[in-house]
């Protein structure tokens, strides 16, 4: 088999010491909007959305009505919700345990996926899952996987199960950058390129696994570049610009159905929470986080959709109330859904269960 | 019915389910190309071609993985480990997602996959190749565990566990291979999972004994029914679920149990069994139970060493005479 032509990132392999991030990146012009209006309009409702149904639950979880470990996606909307923009909704999806915002923009519904927080019959995994473990085979929505790098083998072999049944349907897999560290990310990668695997990778590099900084645990702090190694395709993408990574996406889909080739997509973003509701962020600063926050996605493409007069102040505050609404319904059907019958704690561990 | 070899008995079965169905296929380190390590793969990529039968890299965790999101999509897939020793690198993919996906999922997505190879101990290969875990997969909720001590009972219980809708750990002794017997033709032959069976029957004392050491346990008896002592042989079959159904009403009739097993005897299967019997049938006992296991040691290389760290006939003899008080 012969190897593929591959686009490759063309910045140098080891970033300028001290940051890897975003604000590293030298400016670029935004994306363009090549879309219609109605699809400009969905991406931003859905980021605004995500934000407001994360703040929700930072509330939930302070009162108690979230229990467990709470991952919050706030500041990286655009990476989720441009990527699965561009997606087909028989494609699929697997990613990590920072999936509440994912899940909404694959189509869990924001009422299922608030009573699964809340661990409630109404959630889209009936209880059973929680924030890490979100699931809902109605919209291809594969997981909430709560070991680092563990949704990427399966990621993969779900993209082998489309080649095999042979459709072309692709699959997007979201992962952070320090899962990159694991061996299951070099181990698909290998297998994904040696079998031609129409799997997308995407790494969300926030910069922090957990409490460590990239540069504290990466010796080769370009992700993107690590696709070399296995002849993939890569590049890396400004994750606060949904546009942008819409549009890596789409190439990546592109290369994904009518090629069935993988690709790397190095998304370089960053939460502005701790890594989980327990976590206060004592290794970074406050200085540091708002520097990021001044490229906010949602304030960036907000900015773009009124410059381009494709949303006014009116329109946007409209939007706004309707996605406030659309929380509060959330945590309106999740504090009604009752509880998972106890009965329910033996079911569902076998699918041909015996006696 | 033919005789044939449990490897040969495994091949059959592998070559009837993947003819049987399209979504099955097989993926495992050398089971095309070289037709098995073990050649229990033999002739299957000539037979079902290379997008069915599927060389990996040797990358357990990936392909076990690989394995898992395939089953979630649809496919029916078998992946061979080597030897199971090599599973270990697998098991956050086998425990964590093969084990606990449905569950987690709320009953959304079945995990059909059969994680299968050679375990137990082997010849002179020393710790890291030799060695029982199925103590460490039959712990999971969410899995299956099938040990065959039969070719026929290889061929029926491996054609259902590529049938089941759950994941399944099939492990195969890897001194059993070339073990002989008879073995059905039919292409529906099946054997349930979780039904164990009556190997030998007898009257004085029940051994309960899996895999390499059913064949242990039968020579024991022999040797005891000349000795005046009748000893039930009884062989599980499934590890999960366990038929302890089987095991209580033999040892009510017997009132004595020896359970052997190769695995190091600390939270072991044979331990699990011994609770269960204590259990559900203490009042029926007139010794107390007794474990025959594999030395409580990394399996040594020497051949003399070797030898002590399994189970054998004489240790069974013995266990069964101590439970007789004899």
């Amino acid at each position: 088999m012969s190897s593929q032509p591959t686009e490759r990132s063309s910045r140098s392999k080891n970033l300028p010491a001290g940051s890897a991030g975003v604000l590293d990146r030298p400016e670029e012009p935004a994306a363009q909007l090549n879309e219609d209006r109605d699809t400009l309009v969905n991406i931003f409702q859905q980021m605004l959305l995500i934000r407001r149904f994360e703040e929700k639950c930072a509330e939930s979880y302070s009162l108690g009505k979230i229990g467990g470990f709470c991952h919050l996606y706030i500041g990286q909307e655009a990476v989720g919700v441009g990527a699965i923009s561009a997606l087909r909704p028989d494609d699929y999806v697997l990613t990590s345990y920072r999936e509440h915002g994912q899940a909404i923009a694959k189509g869990i519904s924001p009422d299922a996926v608030m009573a699964e927080l809340y661990g409630k019959a109404g959630g889209c995994s009936h209880g059973k899952g929680g924030s890490m473990h979100l699931f809902d085979a109605d919209v291809n929505f594969l997981g909430g996987h709560a070991i680092v790098g563990g949704q990427i083998p399966l990621a993969t072999g779900v993209a082998f199960a489309s080649k095999y049944q042979e459709t072309d349907r692709v699959t997007l897999c979201f992962f952070g950058e320090a899962a990159v560290n694991q061996g299951a990310f070099h181990e698909s990668l290998n297998m994904a390129q040696l079998w031609k695997l129409p799997c997308i990778y995407i790494c969300e590099n926030n910069m922090y696994g957990m409490g460590t900084s990239l540069k504290r645990a990466m010796s080769v702090q370009d992700v993107a570049s690590k696709a070399c190694a296995y002849e993939i395709a890569s590049e890396s993408v400004d994750g606060m610009d949904v546009m942008k990574m819409r549009e890596a996406t789409q190439r990546a889909i592109k290369r994904a159905r009518e090629e069935s080739l993988p690709t790397l997509i190095e998304a370089r973003t960053y939460r502005y929470m701790g890594h989980s509701m327990s976590d206060p962020g004592n290794y970074r600063t406050r200085a540091e986080i708002e520097k990021y926050q001044e490229r906010d996605p949602i304030k960036i493409f907000t900015k773009t959709l009124n410059d381009n007069k494709i949303l006014s102040d009116k329109d946007i505050a409209e939007i706004e109330a309707q996605v406030k609404e659309e929380v509060e319904k959330a945590v309106r059907f999740a504090d009604e859904s009752p509880l998972p019958d106890p009965k329910e704690l033996y079911t569902d561990i076998y699918a041909s269960p015996i006696s | 019915m033919p005789v044939m070899t449990m490897r040969d008995a495994l091949n059959l079965a592998l070559k009837e389910e993947l003819a049987r169905d399209k979504s099955v296929f097989l993926m495992g380190e050398e089971v095309a190309e070289y037709q098995g390590a073990y050649k229990v793969t033999r002739g299957l990529l000539e037979e079902f071609g290379p997008k069915r039968v599927i060389d990996t890299p040797i990358t357990e965790l990936g392909f076990a993985g690989l394995g898992v999101g395939a089953a979630m999509a649809g496919l029916r897939p078998i992946v061979e480990f080597m030897t199971f020793n090599f599973s270990i690198l697998a098991t956050d993919q086998i425990i964590n997602s093969a084990a606990k996906m449905r569950y987690m999922s709320g009953g959304q997505f079945k995990i059909p996959i059969v994680f299968r190879g050679p375990g137990g101990s082997a010849y002179q290969v020393s710790s890291q190749h030799s060695q029982a875990l199925e103590s460490w997969y039959a712990y999971f909720p969410g899995l299956k565990v099938v040990m065959p001590s039969t070719p026929a009972d290889a061929k029926g219980l491996l054609k259902s566990a590529i049938r089941d809708d759950d994941p399944v750990i099939f492990i195969e002794q890897e001194r059993m291979y070339g073990m002989k017997g008879e073995v059905p033709e039919d292409d529906d032959f099946t054997i349930p999972l979780g039904v164990g069976e009556v190997k030998r029957e007898g009257t004085d004392a029940t051994i309960i004994a899996r895999s390499l050491m059913v064949p242990t346990a039968l020579l024991a008896a022999e040797q005891l029914e000349k000795e005046g002592i009748s000893c039930e042989v009884i062989d599980p079959r499934t590890i999960r679920p366990l038929d302890i159904r089987l095991i209580v009403e033999s040892v009510k009739k017997t009132n004595r149990a020896v359970v052997a097993e190769e695995s190091h005897p600390f939270a072991s299967v044979g331990a699990e069994i011994s609770a269960e019997i204590a259990e559900h049938a203490f009042d029926y006992l007139d010794a107390p139970v007794k474990r025959v296991s594999g030395a409580d040691v990394p399996m040594p290389y020497a051949k003399n060493l070797e030898q002590l760290a399994i189970p054998d006939v004489a240790h069974i003899v013995a266990a069964v005479k101590e439970v007789s008080y004899v």
